[in-house]
């Protein structure tokens, strides 16, 4: 049975090339970067070869790419990183964990934390951010397309709006989600820091990176040797990088090619669900989500059991929700942001493509989605 | 030289003329469990392996029929050595202010009685070890001494689990599910001798892979007690849809309960199995008050083992803490066919009303299917193989 893989914002498969990269790099390059000797040298031509693709896929200058563990920490230190005692610190209410959770913590030790909140379509208000900035704002951590429903957020006129009411604030962009989905040119956009993850680009896990302004001086996280320019000590993931690399020049090229192919997918998907009853599309087709997350409540059915019936098709996506009924809210705070009444929180479907899938795997899941909801919903009575 | 010396159940010392079939199966057991590189010697009473490492004794400590087991230095049958070795243990444990010396002799031609040998040893302590006195009623530390081929000094002694040799009671097929009881009804089972088949009811895909993988995991929890455990996974979903369908909502719980037992039944059938065991707790839920247990227990005639039905539900973590399947236990997976339970279930079921109701449906049919694609899994000690 063929595989239909539509959950490719949680992670992607790696490209041949970044496998070959990867392998190649751990057999032919194992030396230190910082080793004095040829094959130290060797293995830092490999990392500068990888921070220039990394940096070309957002228009960054390779010395303002730190890389890291991957996207998670690179929002820890991105956050950490900027912060002065009891400052004030702007986001959103549905932000990843691991921008919530630092900022919870940090709220718990003194500083000041604005949530913003979100409207119907998963986009912050503006004005709502612009009253929230205050003198002793010190950060604005937003993240540029949401993880569960592709809500893309305004980044240029958030940038604009904090630049005109307080110059000394820092703006940080979560662009996980959103490199290699949507052309990123990160000097016009003025951000000052900017996350990014490998494997959502069809890299190795374990490997993301920080942009950092040129000029900014980061704390660091991880104290040691004094890679990465004293921001990021630890002997560098070689491999990972280079992988990272590979995948960042693949998705580079062509981009708007790839972007439109994932665009039609959505839109064809969207056209054929018309043919099942009882739905709400919680991610539309328009210009404030991206083409490649579509999230899709299915009324009288739990999203995780039609999750597992789509497993028998080889079918694989995502649900938000919680295995245990009575926890849906407690654990997906990102669909009752916009709204959502609980019952389509419960039934909620997250598909996310690649340009590597098909309009032909949205026809096959069309098909399996008819025979589940089928075999489903005859239980509801 | 030190040995693993292991003493075991006094319900097994009290076997009369079956002792030693208990024996060789307890023997047989802690083969098993601790591999080939190991030997086991038989001596009056005792068992003895010539390792004292912890992994050793966490594995040997684990089998049912083993009371204790307690590391001995192996001396030569004189006052002196076995006062030597007595007063190197007693340094080794820090902080004890007050010890006994308790004495066994199998050897009768050893010269002096357990009292006089007893004294003497004690005596060498008291010279040895400042700040120490004898306590015959409290002591901090007993010091053991056993006269047999050679003499055995051991103080300190592990618990082990005690319970019946497993495998000596006969097979049962348990109704293992993936939350705290079964498990524990299992090990308690086990303890008694008896040989546990589990069998698991599989909901796809209302319940998850996970949910799966979490149950086998607690039977490779149960095998570390038990050396493995042969799990049969049940298709269940078509049995629950049917019922559904066609029978009367509020008898959900206890229909789907009377097919589980079917089926139990029948693998113990096909197995060679004399039981069935539920980590049932009385009043515990609505398909586990007397009424519910009376229907359904009506549908089978082999035994019913119980033996959470007394207890509270407490006691029944408490033990699963113990034997390491309450961290598996509480993963969240297992509440996704939440769906199947009905809103205001029977909690006292009529068996007529039961049996009518079971009339729209293929049972034999359904029972067969299920048990036809049974997936069978031999799950070893903390893993599957």
């Amino acid at each position: 049975m063929k595989l239909v893989y539509f959950d490719n914002s949680a992670t992607t498969r790696p490209h041949r090339e970044v496998v070959k990269e990867v392998s190649d790099c751990m057999e032919n390059y194992f030396g230190n970067p910082s080793s004095a000797h040829r094959l130290g040298l060797g293995a830092e031509k490999k990392m500068k070869q990888a921070r220039e693709k990394v940096a070309r896929l957002i228009g960054a200058l390779p010395q303002e790419i730190i890389f890291t563990s991957g996207g998670s920490e690179a929002n820890n230190t991105a956050i950490k990183g900027v912060i002065t005692p009891g400052c004030h610190i702007i986001t959103s209410k549905i932000e990843h964990p691991s921008v919530l959770r630092v900022l919870q913590k940090l709220e718990k030790s003194g500083y000041e934390v604005t949530y913003l909140s979100v409207d119907s379509r998963g986009i912050i208000k503006l004005e709502e951010l612009e009253n929230s900035i205050k003198d002793n704002t010190k950060l604005v951590t937003i993240m540029y397309v949401n993880n569960e429903i592709g809500s893309i957020q305004p980044v240029d006129k958030i940038v604009e709006i904090v630049r005109k009411k307080n110059k000394r604030v820092k703006v940080h962009i979560d662009a996980v989600q959103a490199a290699g989905k949507i052309p990123i040119d990160i000097k016009k956009l003025d951000v000052d820091l900017m996350s990014l993850s490998a494997h959502k680009i069809h890299g190795p896990k374990g490997v993301g990176a920080l942009y950092v302004r040129k000029g900014i001086k980061l704390e660091p996280l991880i104290l040691g040797g004094g890679q990465e320019w004293e921001v990021r000590s630890g002997t560098e993931n070689l491999p990972g990088i280079s992988g990272f690399g590979v995948a960042a020049e693949i998705i580079s090229s062509n981009l708007n090619e790839k972007i439109e192919h994932v665009k039609g997918i959505k839109k064809h998907f969207i056209e054929r669900l018309k043919e099942i009853d009882n739905i709400v599309i919680n991610s539309p087709y328009d210009d404030n989500h991206i083409g490649n997350i579509l999230n899709v409540s299915f009324e009288g059915v739990r999203g995780e059991v039609l999750l597992h019936a789509l497993e028998d098709y080889n079918i694989f996506v995502s649900t938000g929700s919680a295995c245990s009924s009575k926890k849906v809210s407690e654990k997906n705070y990102v669909l009752p942001s916009i709204g959502l009444k609980e019952c389509h929180v419960e039934g909620a479907i997250r598909f996310s493509f690649s340009y590597i899938n098909t309009v032909d795997e949205v026809d096959y899941t069309i098909e399996a989605l008819k025979k589940s909801l089928s075999f489903l919903r005859r239980l509801k009575k | 030289m030190k040995k693993l010396l292991i003493k075991f159940s006094s319900e097994i010392t009290l076997k009369g003329l079956n002792r030693k079939n208990f024996e060789d199966a307890l023997v047989k057991n802690i083969r098993e469990r601790i591999g080939k590189e190991y030997t086991v010697q038989k001596g009056s009473g005792r068992l003895f392996i010539g390792d004292c490492s912890h992994e050793l004794i966490d594995k040997v400590t684990k089998v049912f029929g083993v009371l204790s087991v307690a590391p001995a230095d192996v001396v030569e049958k004189d006052i002196d050595k076995i006062g030597a070795a007595a007063v190197e243990q007693l340094k080794e444990i820090e902080g004890i202010k007050t010890f006994k010396v308790e004495s066994k002799r199998a050897d009768k031609n050893f010269p002096l009685n357990s009292m006089e040998l007893s004294r003497k040893i004690g005596g060498i302590i008291l010279r040895n070890i400042p700040d120490i006195r004898v306590d015959v009623h409290n002591p901090d530390v007993v010091v053991n001494v056993e006269i047999r081929d050679m003499a055995y000094v051991y103080s300190k002694e592990y618990k082990g689990v005690a319970g019946m040799p497993y495998r000596t009671s006969g097979k049962g097929v348990l109704l293992l599910s993936g939350g705290i009881d079964s498990p524990v009804a299992g090990y308690m089972m086990a303890k008694r001798g008896l040989e546990i088949i589990s069998v698991y009811y599989h909901s796809h895909p209302y319940t998850s892979e996970r949910a799966k993988e979490k149950v086998i995991d607690l039977a490779g929890k149960l095998a570390e007690y038990t050396g493995s455990m042969k799990l049969y996974v049940i298709p269940f979903t078509k049995i629950q849809m049917e019922i559904i369908e066609k029978c009367r909502e509020d008898e959900l719980t206890i229909i789907m309960r009377r097919f589980m037992m079917k089926i139990a039944e029948q693998i113990a059938i096909n197995e060679g199995a004399l039981s069935i065991i539920t980590g049932e707790s009385l009043g515990q839920v609505a398909s586990q008050t007397l009424e519910s247990m009376y229907v359904t227990n009506s549908g089978i005639s082999m035994p019913v083992f119980r033996p959470l039905a007394g207890m509270d539900k407490v006691d029944i973590m408490d033990i699963s803490r113990q034997i390491g399947t309450y961290d598996i236990s509480i993963l969240p997976y297992e509440d996704c066919c939440t769906i199947f339970v009905p809103k205001h279930p029977k909690t006292k079921p009529r068996l007529n009303d039961i049996e009518a109701s079971e009339q729209a449906l293929d049972k034999e049919g359904l029972i067969k299917e299920a048990i036809e694609g049974a997936e069978v899994i031999n799950v070893q000690i903390g893993r599957e193989e």
